[in-house]
């Protein structure tokens, strides 16, 4: 069977000038998680958004393929499209705050989603907007159907968005990072409700963020983006235990792990700053930070394989770039 | 607790801090208490990592330091003076800000040039080209070009404005800097950048900090202490490698389970923290943490543990916390 969404040479531009998001290709399974990292810029919301087609005014869209379930998503009309939005594809966002309406309760907000595209009796939505509400952790949820977002804490808006997610069955989440704007505590257990949501309900799940910690705890697929390509493809722990190109080397080696990394020493750091790219762009983007970086890295670079299921955008063959910095960053 | 002294930069003595707060018109007043009954003293030199979720009250606590506000009660002892005694200018002098987002806290239509040299200007002792040449090599030192002392903030990256920040705050040659979530906003291969710079720039200035920050993997690399803060108090105290190692009350145990290292195959850690979020208007009689507490007893819901002392620097609040 084929993979439940597909995408192949996404390519998204802003007014003809700005190129955000350059040849994105991945796949995302049924029931797994697929991750894209990145940091902020490379494009990895404008994937999400531009999969949902809800690219902003003058964001404009091309694609080998945009498939759900092997249905050719790019010609449908926005009409279609709002069919599958919410039913088949569900999306939560950052900031529950300012996704969610603040002049409707949390009641008439998840029932709608249902009553729309399900056509279910008010007393039907709402029944299953219960169930869902306790499924995710809510407490006394016949008492928050009535409330208003600004009543809840992120945490619980966040639970709730989810809830609304789920609605319908969604076949796919794409979630775009959904616990950034909370508390650590509240973050590992909205990931574990996701997790768990997952296995029940054999969702697959896109999901969108900056955080190597939550990609490492939760992801089974990782697609590693940057200035709008996606630089690095790989099963979660080939990712993290080889990786091969530079740029997600050197965020690997950026992130402080309690206990593992030696105080008096300098933290890795990538120096420089992402570039803005042009249309018309050719060569590795990461060239002007990469310590690697040679003359033909300007040329435009092939896609290598490490493996089957891993491949990067970098002319350095695999094993290349050596292994003798990340080994003692290894769990014991 | 220790006597004022040079070798003591920050010195709080049961610092309070409450606002009054009205949620409508003809509702009662509410006391929300942001900072209760805090202590500690910061050694010059080192580096004193605060902890906790948001609206423990790690800002408030900053503020108050930063003598942004005063304090309901309390005192606060900076360099071994009394910091509300200190004019603005002194102040300003002996302590200075890092804040969190460098979007909002420069001003976007001065140069960064004019952002750095300001706290200069104010303190109106300094000629033109002494501050010229301050500002010049503030400007080099935390890595920003001459060219780049001409632009807007707005045409610098996140970075790079975290840096004008630093710029600013070091300019007058501070003792004490508080950095109150100086990474929270940025990239991870910045946040390194701006980690290592403020490592470099502590060393060779010999300046003391105070680093708030939510991320617990920050402050465990820069911190030489760690102060876990819930609803308002400080639960527990310890040297960084000690608190690390073997925490000793169960909200810092629940905040180190909660951090999501890069290492895959562990999965998603259950926190055992409960649904229930603190609210600080309506603190909870007993131990404030009992709510949420997995080993809590019946002794914790009525009676609130006092702070007990394990080491020299060491403390921690829970009744049933190992000796």
């Amino acid at each position: 069977m084929s993979a439940l969404l597909e995408v192949e040479d996404l390519e998204v531009s802003f007014g003809g000038r700005t190129a955000a998001v350059r040849g994105a290709s991945f796949k995302v399974e049924r029931g797994q998680t697929h991750c894209i990292v990145g940091e902020s810029g490379c494009g990895k919301s404008v994937t999400a958004l531009a999969i949902m087609n809800l690219l902003a005014k003058g964001g404009k869209r091309t694609a080998k393929r945009i498939a759900l379930g092997g249905q050719d998503l790019q010609p449908l009309s926005d009409r279609e499209m709002s069919k599958i939005r919410g039913n088949k594809m569900a999306m939560i966002f950052q900031e529950p705050m300012t996704s969610l309406n603040p002049a409707y309760t949390v009641g008439s907000q998840m029932s709608e989603v249902m009553r729309r595209h399900k056509g279910s009796t008010r007393t039907q939505a709402l029944d299953r907007a219960v169930e869902l509400m306790t499924r995710v952790g809510i407490t006394a949820p016949d008492l928050r159907l009535g409330q208003f977002p600004h009543q809840l804490s992120g945490g619980l808006r966040q639970r709730v968005m989810i809830a609304m997610a789920l609605m319908c069955d969604p076949e796919l989440l794409v979630a775009d990072e959904p616990t950034t704007a909370l508390d650590v505590t509240v973050q590992a257990q909205i990931l574990r409700l996701l997790a768990g949501i997952q296995r029940e309900m054999g969702l697959a799940i896109l999901l969108i963020t900056h955080d190597l910690g939550v990609v490492a705890r939760i992801a089974d697929q990782v697609s590693v983006m940057y200035a709008g390509e996606v630089v690095e493809r790989a099963p979660a722990a080939e990712l993290f235990s080889v990786p091969q190109h530079p740029y997600t080397r050197g965020l690997l080696n950026c992130v402080p792990i309690p206990g593992k990394v030696r105080r008096d020493q300098p933290l890795g750091s990538i120096p420089g700053v992402v570039p803005t790219i042009q249309p018309g762009f050719t060569g590795c983007a990461f060239r002007s930070r990469c310590s690697y970086a040679e003359a033909s890295c300007a040329s435009s670079i092939t896609r290598r394989k490490a493996t089957q299921t891993h491949d990067y955008l970098c002319r350095l063959a695999p094993g290349e770039l050596g292994n003798s910095d990340l080994a003692e960053r290894q769990p014991a | 607790m220790s006597k004022p002294s040079t070798s003591t930069a920050i010195d709080l003595r049961s610092v309070r801090r409450v606002f009054r707060v009205k949620s409508g018109m003809f509702a009662p007043e509410r006391h929300v208490i942001a900072v209760d009954d805090v202590s500690f003293s910061v050694p010059a030199g080192s580096v004193l990592g605060i902890v906790g979720e948001s609206g423990c009250g790690k800002s408030t606590l900053a503020r108050l330091i930063l003598g942004l506000l005063a304090p309901t009660s309390g005192s606060a002892l900076v360099d071994g003076r009394q910091l509300f005694d200190l004019d603005r200018k002194a102040r300003a002098r002996l302590i200075q800000p890092v804040f969190q987002d460098p979007f909002s806290s420069l001003n976007p239509r001065q140069t960064i040039r004019d952002i750095v040299s300001l706290p200069l200007l104010a303190q109106g002792t300094f000629s033109s080209p002494e501050i010229e040449r301050r500002v010049a090599q503030m400007l080099e030192r935390v890595g920003l070009s001459t060219e780049q002392g001409g632009r807007m903030p707005s045409q610098l990256s996140g970075g790079q404005r975290q840096r004008v920040a630093i710029a600013r705050a070091l300019v007058l040659e501070p003792r004490i800097v508080i950095c109150d979530e100086p990474t929270s906003a940025l990239d991870v291969s910045v946040q390194a950048q701006i980690l290592n710079l403020l490592a470099d720039l502590r060393r060779e200035l010999g300046l003391t900090y105070l680093f708030i920050s939510h991320n617990l993997a920050v402050v465990e690399h820069v911190a030489s202490e760690v102060a876990v803060m819930y609803l308002g108090r400080i639960v527990e105290k310890a040297d960084t490698d000690q608190l690390f190692r073997a925490p000793r009350h169960p909200y810092t145990q629940a905040l180190l389970a909660s951090v999501l290292t890069p290492e895959p195959g562990k999965g998603v850690p259950d926190v055992g923290l409960g649904d229930s979020m603190p609210d600080p208007a309506n603190i909870p009689p007993g131990c404030r943490f009992h709510p949420r507490c997995r080993i809590a007893i019946d002794r914790c819901r009525s009676e609130a543990p006092k702070a007990m002392a394990h080491s020299q620097h060491g403390m921690v609040e829970c009744h049933l916390a190992p000796a």
